[in-house]
């Protein structure tokens, strides 16, 4: 068994890995910058040319701490979803959580030529998709939660979530038949997912929802540990399931809803990265997984976000892809090799 | 105190249990006044559906009662915090845990929950007690297993640990010995009466192995279809109880062995 030494060695070596990739987040994108200056515009020196600072300082950097939030983050979501319905398919994706934050955004963005003028105007602005967006997500995980409590069938919790996703893009589909062509193109900009369409305004505002959310996780540590014996075995330990349930919901919807409104949807990494963390760390105490899925998913963020920027070319690819593309068979993997997945 | 009531760790005073919504009270079973005493292995019995889990889950304050009173350590079940009946009463449960990815340390040391701080830190008591809790079950050597590993006997000597490390006077298991061979039915219960004896906890168990109860256990619940009697086995024996238990067609309780036989 991992004793509390090697636990800190895997943490120095991924803390490491995370400040390796972020460095190289950073110098990878379509103008090819050399590293030392690079280096030199992070630490406040002058570079060689005005502009690099300028791409790097409100780029590039605003970019890679989004892609540190949103991997922390959804991996973290997906982990206390995992462990509070008991179940390993669990993450923002499958419970239909980033369905219910398209939702929200899809009614601010399309819905507001059917709100009419002033008010939609006033709605759009960056704040109403947040707060949709959040609504949406905490909505659709109230809904998920209040079925699991009369279905204890795990099964039947994923097939609602798939069908709330199915009900969310039958509204968006009606909502697009009605909506202008531009208001279409900017939700369909906004599903694809893009990491670098925050300026340093919106990373503040989704840095300070993040920490709360963040703290909220952490806060229920301890629950959450209890919670892997079952509801009636926590009950019997004293543990007080409803408030528990209650941060662990209002924690996830912070954390999915918010980053989910500020780079639209991004698949698998709530579901991947818990699962790999459990494989690298062979545990299930939330206080290693805690802080183990949140350096893991930072890191895989920030290599997805490096390859989606293809380096030294033009073209950026939307991150929802390669996030797929990487989760994807990653989950098949874990299926197939392990046979089953544990939590 | 008063001394005499000092070692009645349990007691029902007229309890009727069953299910009430708003407009029919189904009622399981009334009149139920049992005391169990300090360091008792006090076993519970009676055919399939006769309310053996109504019982518990009354007990244990899942369910309300629909009347009567329920004391633990002399206070009133109903007025006990969540954290505070946790360090009083543990549960064994026949549902699986939730998580096969604990190992048994882990899992053991999940009973000092209600010890601990917000954060779940263990003291070096806690680990302390949880490592006795895996001696005093002989599973020290499973310490690092995982719970998939385990077989369903191992499983049962882990959960009981964990009881154990919850560190309560009062331990409750439904149905300890299903899905067990004959052997670990015997070991499983054999254990309990050892616990019961070294540690003086109470331990209450419903089951159906009634032979293997009549052997092991200070005093049995019996619940049947009129009434609930709690004795010692000797006194239910020679007061008949046992054949009151089930319908008379097919099976017969045998006093002279202390179990039920097939009728030819």
């Amino acid at each position: 068994m991992p004793n509390k030494d090697t636990y800190q060695i895997s943490f120095a070596i991924l803390i490491a890995i995370l400040f390796f990739c972020f460095f190289i987040n950073i110098s990878l994108g379509s103008v090819s910058i050399p590293f030392k200056d690079i280096f030199n515009s992070l630490i406040g020196n002058a570079t060689e040319q005005e502009t690099w600072q300028h791409i790097i300082r409100n780029y590039r950097l605003p970019k890679a701490i989004t892609a540190i939030i949103v991997g922390s983050g959804l991996g973290v979501s997906g982990l206390l979803m995992q462990t509070l319905f008991r179940n390993p398919l669990a993450g923002p994706f499958v419970l239909g959580i980033s369905s219910g934050a398209s939702l929200g955004v899809a009614l601010i963005i399309l819905g507001s030529s059917i709100f009419g003028g002033i008010l939609g105007l006033l709605f759009i602005s960056k704040w109403g998709i947040v707060i949709a967006a959040s609504l949406g997500s905490f909505l659709v995980l109230l809904a998920v939660l209040a079925v699991s409590l009369k279905l204890r069938d795990t099964m039947a919790i994923l097939i609602i979530g798939l069908m709330f996703a199915s009900i969310t893009a039958a509204i968006v589909s009606v909502l697009s038949y009605f909506g202008s062509a531009e208001q279409l193109q900017q939700y369909i900009f906004w599903g694809f997912g893009s990491l670098g369409n925050l300026s340093w305004e919106d990373v503040i505002v989704l840095f300070t929802i993040y920490t709360i959310g963040i703290l909220l996780a952490i806060s229920a540590t301890k629950s959450l540990n209890t919670l892997l014996l079952g509801e009636n075995y926590s009950t019997s330990l004293g543990l007080n399931i409803k408030k528990s349930r209650f941060i662990i919901i209002i924690s996830t919807s912070l954390l999915a809803g918010t980053i989910t409104a500020f780079t639209g949807p991004i698949a698998f990494i709530g579901l991947a990265i818990p699962h790999i963390t459990r494989q690298v760390f062979n545990t299930s105490n939330h206080k290693i997984l805690l802080p183990a899925v949140f350096l893991l998913g930072a890191i895989v963020m920030l290599v997805c976000d490096s390859i989606s920027q293809l380096p030294n070319s033009d073209y950026t690819l939307p991150i929802n892809a390669i996030t797929s593309l990487v989760g994807a068979p990653v989950v098949i993997w874990l299926l197939v090799k392990k046979r089953k997945m544990i939590f | 105190m008063a001394r005499k009531n000092q070692n009645i760790i349990l007691k029902t005073k007229d309890l009727t249990i069953g299910y009430a919504t708003k407009k029919l009270k189904t009622i399981v079973a009334s009149d139920i006044n049992i005391e169990l005493k300090q360091g008792e292995l006090v076993g519970l019995i009676g055919a399939n559906g006769i309310g053996k889990s109504t019982l518990l889950r009354t007990l244990t304050n899942v369910q309300n009662p629909l009347e009567g009173d329920i004391f633990i350590n002399n206070t009133a079940l109903k007025k006990y915090a969540p954290t505070d009946l946790a360090k009083v009463m543990s549960l064994v449960l026949t549902e699986p845990v939730a998580s096969k990815n604990l190992s048994v340390f882990e899992l053991v040391a999940l009973g000092r929950q209600p010890y601990t701080n917000w954060f779940g830190k263990l003291s070096k008591t806690d680990l302390d007690i949880a490592h006795s809790a895996l001696e005093q079950t002989n599973i020290l050597e499973l310490k690092d297993k995982k719970c998939f590993e385990l077989s369903d006997g191992q499983l049962q000597k882990v959960m009981i640990a964990r009881a154990l490390a919850q560190d309560t006077d009062l331990i409750i298991l439904d149905e300890p010995t299903t899905h067990l061979d004959m052997y670990h039915k015997a070991y499983i219960l054999k254990l309990l009466q050892k616990l019961a004896k070294e540690t003086g906890k109470t331990i209450l168990f419903s089951s159906h192995e009634i032979d293997l109860a009549i052997q092991l256990c200070d005093t049995l619940i019996v619940m049947t279809d009129t009434k609930v009697v709690s004795d010692t086995p000797c006194n239910l024996i020679s007061k008949g109880t046992f054949e009151t238990l089930f319908p008379k067609d097919l099976i017969a309780f045998d006093e002279k062995t202390g179990s039920f036989r097939v009728k030819k």
